[in-house]
């Protein structure tokens, strides 16, 4: 299945990428998409505070990932 | 009533959109730019926000204060973009028919933005650019 991902701050920043489109298998979930993500980018592999969004709610590692969803990754937030 | 905008805002024309009849006080959380951060001289400040998930998450946010708390509205505006030190970032307003619940509620929703909004700063000191990272989210 095919799926938008898009980078936020430093993550956005050190990638030097906003967004991407990346193709997964069918009932990957969110820690294998990670797993994906970390061998095409070695900096999130030295990330350890790491959060996911899926269409804009907080995912667990277990939460499956449908086609046409967007994936967000960025640094704990900063607001306020 | 949830706005995240490049625009700056006025505190006072908030409190006078929320206020109903039976409002008895209003209470606003007014955050602006500071000029040192961590012992750094903070020249300005850049925010960014993943707008959407930002709208969304402030919008629970604040059904849930209204849900605790007994107020009667709540408002929220987040802003994005270049800020110099003493621009407005953040205004939190809640009326309510008594005070203690509308510090409390302003109180809650101030804490919850800065674990759960997806908005980040960056801050422009002498020695360079830093983003700022928060506390992790649980």
């Amino acid at each position: 299945v095919n799926i938008r991902i898009r980078y936020f701050a430093s993550i956005r920043e050190i990638l030097r990428i906003d967004e991407e489109e990346i193709e997964i298998k069918d009932g990957a979930t969110v820690m294998d998409l990670i797993s994906e993500l970390k061998q095409r980018h070695e900096f999130l592999s030295t990330k350890n505070q790491l959060l996911i969004a899926v269409n804009g709610s907080f995912a667990q590692p277990s939460t499956v990932i449908k086609s046409g969803e967007e994936v967000a990754l960025f640094p704990p937030v900063s607001g306020g | 009533m949830i706005t995240v905008t490049k625009d700056d805002f006025s505190a006072d024309e908030m409190v006078d959109k929320i206020k109903q009849h039976y409002t008895g006080g209003v209470v606003t959380f007014r955050g602006v730019v500071r000029g040192e951060s961590k012992g750094r001289e903070i020249e300005r400040m850049t925010i960014e926000v993943y707008e959407e998930m930002a709208r969304k998450q402030l919008g629970t946010i604040r059904e849930e204060a209204l849900n605790k708390f007994d107020v009667q509205e709540i408002a929220v505006i987040h802003r994005y973009g270049d800020l110099n030190v003493g621009d407005n970032i953040v205004l939190i307003c809640v009326a309510a028919g008594h005070r203690a619940e509308a510090f409390q509620a302003c109180m809650y929703v101030i804490d919850e933005l800065k674990i759960r909004v997806p908005i980040w700063k960056k801050e422009y000191t002498p020695d360079g650019e830093v983003w700022v990272e928060g506390e992790r989210h649980e």
